[in-house]
C-alpha cells in the first residue's frame, strides 16, 4: 500500500517536472537566450522556478540512483534561459555541495575508502582542471560545440545507465602489483547480508587511466562523474558495489572542487541562480532518501533515463543547429 | 567476523577527515543561507542589480563580465560589502574544505611513515591550490 503510494508520488513528481519543462515560460526560454519574454519577467521568476525544478530533480535523482549534476546540466541548459557557461559552473557547485554533504557519513561508516579514493582523485582532479579550461575555451569559440558534445555525452550516459550491469561483490582472485603497493584493499560490514566483506582491486593501472577521461569530462561539461566512477570501480577494478558507490560520491567532493574553482574564478557562478539550485537539489535529495528508504521505484529510474535521452538529443539538436526539437 | 570488530571500523585519519568535513560543510551551508538572505533583502547593495540579471545571464561569461563590470579571480574579496559577492564566502568555504582535510591527512600519513600517500596528498593539495589560486582560470576577458 505504502509502496504503491510512494511510486505514485514518484510518478507525480515526474509529471510535475514534465509540466515545468513544458510550461510556456520555460518553453520560450529554449527558443532564444535574449527573448524579450524572458527579460520582461521579474528577476525572482527564474530563481523561483529553478528552486522548484531542482527540488523535484533532487528527489528523482536519488530515486533513480544518479547524481544531481548529471541531470542538472542538460536539463537546465536545455530549458532555462541561462548561458551554458553558468549552467556548467553551477552544475559543478551543485555536485560538489551534494558530495561534500554525503562525504562524512560515508567515511565514518567505512563505505567510502580513502586508500581507493586518494590516488584516483589526484588523477581525476588534475584532469578536471584541464577539462574545465578546455570547456571554457571551446565555449568562447562557439558554445554550440560544447552543447553538441554535451548532448552526445548525455546520450552515452543514458546508454551506460540502461545497459551496465553492476556486480554486488565482484570476485578478485589475485590483486595486481599497483593495487598491492598502494594498499588498495579493505573490509566493510554489509548490513543486508549481516557479514563482513573483504575486498581488493585488480586492473588498477587501467582503472587509474580511465580516470583521466572521467576527470576531463567532469570538468568539460560540469557534470558530476558518479555515472562513470561506479562502473570503473566496480566492473573494471573489482570493488564491491557499495564501496564503489560510496567512494565515488566522496571522490566527487575532490574532483569537482578543482574544476569548480576554475569556473568560480572565471565568474561562472551567479549567486542568484546558484543558491536556489544547490539548496533545491540538496533538499530534494534529503526528501528522496526518505522516500527511498521505504520503496525502490525502478520505474522512476527508467523515466529518468528517458529524460536523459531526451535532454541529450535536445542538446545535440541545439548544438548542431538542426532545429528538430525546437 | 563480528560487526563490532575493530578491523571493520574506519581508520583514524578517515574519521578525522569526516569530522572536519562535516563541520566545514555545515558552516558553508549555513553561511550560504545567511548571505543569500542578506542579498535578497537588500541589506547590502548588489554589485549587479537583480532586475538587470535576466538580461545578461543568457550571454557567455566574457560578455557577462564585461557588461556587468564584474571582476574575476579573487577580486571578489574586495567587494564583500556587496550583497551578491557576499555569497562567495560560502562558495569559497565549500571549495576550501577539501584542502583543509587533506592537510590533516598529510600529518596523519607522515606520522605513519606512509610516504606514498603523503606524496599523493601533498600533490593533491598543490593541484587544488593551483585551481583555487586563479592562475589558470581567472583570465580571458
Amino acid at each position: 500500500m505504502l509502496k504503491s503510494r510512494i511510486n505514485m508520488l514518484g510518478g507525480q513528481l515526474f509529471v510535475l517536472m514534465a509540466m515545468l519543462m513544458t510550461c510556456p515560460g520555460i518553453a520560450t526560454a529554449t527558443e532564444t537566450m535574449v527573448d524579450p519574454a524572458i527579460s520582461s519577467k521579474p528577476w525572482w521568476f527564474w530563481p523561483l522556478v529553478l528552486f522548484v525544478f531542482c527540488l523535484v530533480l533532487g528527489v528523482l535523482a536519488v530515486m533513480a540512483g544518479v547524481g544531481g549534476g548529471v541531470l542538472y546540466v542538460p536539463l537546465v541548459s536545455g530549458f532555462f534561459p541561462f548561458h551554458i557557461d553558468f549552467v556548467r559552473g553551477i552544475g559543478l557547485m551543485v555536485a560538489l555541495a551534494g558530495a561534500l554533504a554525503a562525504g562524512p557519513g560515508l567515511l565514518k561508516r567505512n563505505l567510502a575508502n580513502l586508500r581507493l579514493a586518494l590516488p584516483v582523485a589526484l588523477i581525476a582532479s588534475t584532469c578536471s582542471i584541464a577539462g574545465a579550461m578546455l570547456g571554457l575555451y571551446l565555449s568562447s569559440l562557439n558554445p554550440d560545440i560544447i552543447q553538441a558534445c554535451l548532448g552526445a555525452t548525455i546520450i552515452g550516459i543514458a546508454c551506460l545507465l540502461l545497459f551496465s550491469k553492476n556486480t554486488e561483490k565482484p570476485v578478485v582472485t589475485k590483486q595486481d602489483a599497483i593495487g598491492m603497493a598502494l594498499g588498495i584493499q579493505g573490509i566493510y560490514w554489509d548490513d543486508g547480508a549481516q557479514e563482513s566483506v573483504e575486498w581488493k582491486t585488480h586492473r588498477t593501472l587501467l582503472g587509474l587511466f580511465m580516470f583521466i577521461i572521467i576527470g576531463l569530462l567532469a570538468g568539460l561539461f560540469g557534470l558530476g562523474a558518479g555515472w562513470a566512477n561506479v562502473p570503473v570501480f566496480n566492473l573494471l577494478m573489482g570493488v564491491p558495489l557499495k564501496v564503489s558507490v560510496a567512494t565515488s560520491k566522496f571522490l566527487l567532493s575532490i574532483t569537482d572542487t578543482s574544476a569548480a574553482w576554475i569556473y568560480l574564478n572565471r565568474g561562472c557562478v551567479i549567486p542568484l541562480i546558484a543558491v536556489p539550485s544547490i539548496v533545491g537539489l540538496m533538499l530534494g535529495s534529503f526528501l528522496g532518501v526518505r522516500i527511498l528508504a521505504v520503496a525502490k521505484p525502478k520505474m522512476i529510474r527508467y523515466m529518468v533515463i528517458g529524460v536523459l535521452f531526451f535532454a541529450g538529443f535536445k542538446a545535440l539538436d541545439k548544438g548542431l543547429g538542426i532545429g528538430l526539437m525546437g | 567476523m563480528d560487526k563490532d570488530n575493530d578491523a571493520l571500523k574506519a581508520s583514524e585519519e578517515q574519521v578525522l577527515y569526516a569530522n572536519v568535513l562535516m563541520i566545514g560543510v555545515l558552516a558553508g551551508l549555513v553561511l550560504m543561507g545567511v548571505t543569500y538572505f542578506i542579498y535578497l533583502t537588500g541589506i547590502f547593495p548588489s554589485h549587479v542589480d537583480m532586475s538587470y540579471l535576466p538580461q545578461v545571464w543568457g550571454k557567455n561569461v566574457n560578455e557577462y563580465l564585461h557588461l556587468t563590470n564584474t571582476p574575476h579571480g579573487w577580486e571578489w574579496t574586495k567587494l564583500l560589502m556587496k550583497g551578491d559577492f557576499l555569497n562567495y564566502i560560502g562558495f569559497a568555504l565549500l571549495g576550501l574544505m577539501t584542502v583543509v582535510c587533506y592537510l590533516l591527512l598529510v600529518r596523519g600519513y607522515m606520522r605513519q611513515k606512509d610516504w606514498a600517500y603523503t606524496a599523493i596528498s601533498v600533490l593533491e593539495i598543490l593541484v587544488l591550490c593551483v585551481a583555487a589560486s586563479g592562475i589558470l582560470g581567472g583570465g580571458g576577458h
